[in-house]
Parts: structure tokens; C-alpha cells; sequence
């Protein structure tokens, strides 16, 4: 329990050192803009390939299982449309970006660490924490629920796909079922849940790397708490932003 | 001019620096020796301010560093170069832009100005035609002159090197401390170099304090070193066989 709350006062430490004013805005611009590509851009494939594969399995899942004259064939479309915007592409992209980001970010720094590289900003007076965590923090702020809105996009294109190609419904069905009971604040709901975690994955990555004492050992360890960590907080907020959001 | 007054330093109750007093002078090449675990490394990180010391002073010429809080040390920061044990390139980042870095952070030199004064560090540490290439693709000697390159950068007053040979060959090491003793004479630094080496000790020892597990037991220069009558000095610097032998022929 001890270790824990120190562990849990570092942390918060930490994010102090990061929110602080930075020393050079035009640099940390470039690191940003860089983080965009690394972190951001370098996703889009991975979220868009899983996405356009559940949005289809989804829509054929709740086809075969409500395959009854009760049910309108629509209601395949707003079942795919609502499982994306609610959960798929907020909360479990949100579970895939933590393992590649999430890792990446934990090995990047847990290597700065080892390597002396954070020693070496320190000496020169340079706010190791905010130059190298700042940049990242604010490029999965902004890219993240762009992602997230990608794999929204590119799911239901997914499930209208696979809905028709597979003559479970019709591309008109689909369509009168991804717009029928639209309720916009759902993309609201699902973007502030991606923010969250986009904070969640970044800020604990980054905790877990920064604090890496050792070697190439403790650098894997580290990216792996990172992962694990990141998903459990983001499972646990999930409920809490759910509930606080839905209710 | 580097003062440490009474020193000490310990990690979960183990103590591993005990009552350090020692003057590292200006113009000089000042050199930490000592086995490896003798608290060499630690000492360097607690003048510099990467640890933080139980008890003691650290005076930069009349500024008690180890009181300052850390907006007051960027001052003293903006004039300390270090060169790391593996040389801490950023690896993200090429050969100019590394050099470059403390120039964009610290100064508001013109692009042009800021790539002559890149060039120039580079120049002088014998790296040329390097600029655009990643810490990946130099060998451990470019590493050394790379990040020395970078550490002379803002002009430093102050100059640390943490094992600034290991893992070099012995011609490469010998450049090493040799650009070290150039570039401490050619700017008036103060510099402090832990090393484990003797080659550099007789090489380059202008003054040099001996730490044997976590206490100074010795204070001279190159050429009182091989009279000492300080045992564990002794032991320490005809530890190798040729050093044996030769003291052996000169008895």
C-alpha cells in the first residue's frame, strides 16, 4: 500500500514537472509535430485494418443472431453503428493504441533513461520531463480521437461491406440502420472517453519509462507495465466515464 | 574554480561518499580516480547535481550550487559541458542536430549562426563530413568526439567526463584525453575527467584525488603519483602486471 501511494505521488509529481511552462514553445512545436507522425499517423493503419474487420464481424454476428421476422433488417446497421460509436472505437482502439503506443513510448524513454540521455538534458538545465513527455501527451491529445473517428468511419464501411457482400441485408437496409435513432451526443460521449485514455496511455507509458533504473531488462519490464497498467486504468475508466457520461 | 567542502552521500543508509573535501581548479585537467564501485561516478553526478547529497557544500566559484533550486541552477547549467560514459547522443536526432540542440534551447542565434558554430565544435574534435549522419552509424571514438563537440557547444566553463576512454582502443583514448587537455587549456575550463585509467592518469593528470570505497585517501598530481606512499593508491595503480614489473626493475 506504501509503495503504491509513493509510487502514485511520483506520478503525479511527474505530471507537474511535464504541465510546466516549457522553455522553448518553438522547439516543443517541432517535437510535437513530430510525436503527430510518430505516434499519430503511424496508427491510422492498424486502428483502420481492426476496425473495418470488427465493424464486419459485428454487423454479421448480430445478423445470424437475430435472424427472426421480429427483428427489421436494419436494426443490423444501427447495432453495428452504435457498438462502434460506444465501445469499439473509443474504448477498444483505445486498448489497442496502448499496447503500440503505449509500449513505444515506455521503451523510447526507458532507453533515454538507461543511455543517460535524460541525464545529459538534465545537465544542460533542459526540464527533462516536459521536453520529452509534453510533445507526446499533446500529439495523442489531438490525434487520438481523430483515430478514433477513423475507426468509426471505417468500421460501419467494414459492416456494410461484409452485411451485403454476404446478402445478409441490403446496402439500403444498412443505411436506413446507421441513421435511424441517431443520437449525436454518442460521438460526443465516445470522443471525451478517447481523450481520457489517450491522457491515461500517454501519462503512465511515460511514467513507467521515465523511471526505469537498470538495463535492457528493466527497459521491457517497463514497456510491459506500461501496457498492462494503461489497460487496466483505461477498463476502470471506462465504468467510471460511462456511468458519469450515460447516466 | 569547483569547491566541494565535507561531502557525503549514501543510498538507503549505505553510505558511498564520506566527508569529500576537494579544489578543482580553473585551466586544469582534475581527475577522479579509483576501482570501479569507489564512488567515482556518484561524486561526478552529485557536483553536477544529478544526486542530491545528504550533507556538504558544492561551491561553483562563490555560488553554492547544491542550495540553488532548479531555475537557479539553468545558470550554472548553461555553463557545465558533460561528456557521459556512453556518450547520452540523442539518438533521435543526427550529429548536427545534437551539437545544435543546446544552441536552439539556450541561445537566439540566427540559423546561420548557430550551423558556423555547429561546424566549428565539429572541426575541432576532427569530425567532418558527419552532420547528417544518427548516433547508430559512428563508431564509439566518433561517439566520444560527437558529444564532447556538443558539451563545447555553449562554451562551457565547466567540463566533466564520466569514464571519457571506456570501451575505446588505446590510440583512440589517447586522442581522447588529449582533445580534452586542448580544449581545457584553449577555454580555461575547469574540468574534471573519472577515469579508471592510468594511461590517462599519467597522460593527463594535471591534479588528482584517489577515492577508495567512498573516501578521498590521496591528493597530487601525475608526477607524485608513482612515489605515494598511500597503500591502497599503490595497490590501485600497479594493479597490472607491466606496472609490477617495471616497479620490480626500478626497486
Amino acid at each position: 500500500m506504501l509503495k503504491f501511494l509513493n509510487q502514485l505521488g511520483q506520478y503525479f509529481l511527474l505530471l507537474k514537472k511535464v504541465l510546466s511552462r516549457p522553455e522553448k514553445p518553438g522547439i516543443y512545436f517541432k517535437q510535437t509535430m513530430r510525436e503527430l507522425v510518430y505516434l499519430g499517423l503511424t496508427s491510422i493503419g492498424i486502428i483502420a485494418i481492426v476496425s473495418f474487420f470488427m465493424g464486419a464481424v459485428i454487423t454479421l454476428q448480430t445478423a445470424y443472431n437475430t435472424e427472426s421476422p421480429i427483428y427489421p433488417k436494419y436494426l443490423i446497421g444501427l447495432g453495428c453503428r452504435d457498438s462502434m460509436i460506444l465501445e469499439f472505437s473509443s474504448t477498444i482502439a483505445a486498448l489497442i493504441l496502448a499496447g503500440k503506443v503505449g509500449s513505444n513510448i515506455a521503451s523510447e524513454i526507458g532507453t533515454m533513461r538507461v543511455t543517460e540521455q535524460i541525464d545529459a538534458l538534465e545537465i544542460m538545465g533542459v526540464n527533462s520531463a516536459s521536453y520529452i513527455i509534453l510533445p507526446k501527451l499533446i500529439a495523442t491529445l489531438i490525434f487520438n480521437p481523430i483515430l478514433t473517428l477513423i475507426s468509426i468511419i471505417v468500421g460501419i464501411v467494414g459492416g456494410g461491406l461484409a452485411g451485403t457482400l454476404s446478402g445478409v441485408m441490403t446496402t439500403e437496409n444498412f443505411i436506413y440502420g446507421i441513421q435511424y435513432l441517431f443520437v449525436p451526443y454518442y460521438i460526443t460521449y465516445s470522443l471525451i472517453k478517447t481523450v481520457v485514455f489517450a491522457f491515461i496511455i500517454t501519462s503512465v507509458s511515460s511514467f513507467q519509462g521515465y523511471y526505469v533504473v537498470g538495463g535492457s531488462l528493466e527497459v521491457g519490464r517497463a514497456s510491459t507495465k506500461a501496457v498492462v497498467f494503461s489497460s487496466v486504468l483505461i477498463l476502470l475508466f471506462n465504468v467510471i466515464l460511462t456511468q458519469l457520461l450515460l447516466s | 574554480m569547483i569547491t566541494v567542502k565535507n561531502l557525503y552521500k549514501s543510498f538507503n543508509g549505505r553510505s558511498v561518499l564520506s566527508d569529500i573535501s576537494v579544489t578543482f581548479e580553473a585551466g586544469k585537467t582534475n581527475l577522479i580516480i579509483g576501482r570501479s564501485g569507489s564512488g567515482k561516478t556518484v561524486l561526478l553526478k552529485s557536483i553536477v547535481g544529478l544526486l542530491e547529497i545528504d550533507s556538504g557544500e558544492i561551491w561553483f566559484e562563490d555560488v553554492l550550487f547544491n542550495k540553488l533550486d532548479f531555475n537557479d541552477k539553468k545558470t550554472i547549467r548553461s555553463e557545465i559541458g558533460m561528456l557521459f560514459q556512453g556518450s547520452a547522443l540523442f539518438d533521435s536526432l543526427t550529429v548536427e542536430q545534437n551539437v545544435r540542440f543546446p544552441l536552439d534551447m539556450f541561445t537566439d542565434q540566427t540559423n546561420e549562426e548557430k550551423l558556423e558554430r555547429v561546424n566549428f565544435c565539429l572541426q575541432r574534435v576532427n569530425i567532418i563530413n558527419s552532420n547528417n549522419l544518427f548516433p547508430a552509424e559512428l563508431s564509439g571514438g566518433m561517439k566520444k568526439r560527437v558529444a564532447i563537440a556538443r558539451a563545447i557547444s555553449l562554451n562551457p566553463k565547466y567540463l566533466f567526463c564520466d569514464e571519457p576512454n571506456s570501451g575505446l582502443d588505446p590510440l583512440t583514448a589517447i586522442l581522447i584525453d588529449d582533445l580534452i587537455k586542448e580544449l581545457t587549456e584553449e577555454y580555461s575550463m575547469t574540468t574534471i575527467i573519472n577515469t579508471h585509467d592510468m594511461n590517462s592518469v599519467m597522460q593527463i593528470g594535471e591534479k588528482i584525488i584517489f577515492i577508495s570505497e567512498g573516501v578521498k585517501n590521496w591528493e597530487g598530481n601525475k608526477n607524485e603519483i608513482l612515489s605515494s606512499d598511500c597503500e591502497s593508491l599503490n595497490d590501485f595503480v600497479f594493479a597490472n602486471a607491466l606496472a609490477k614489473k617495471l616497479r620490480s626493475t626500478d626497486k
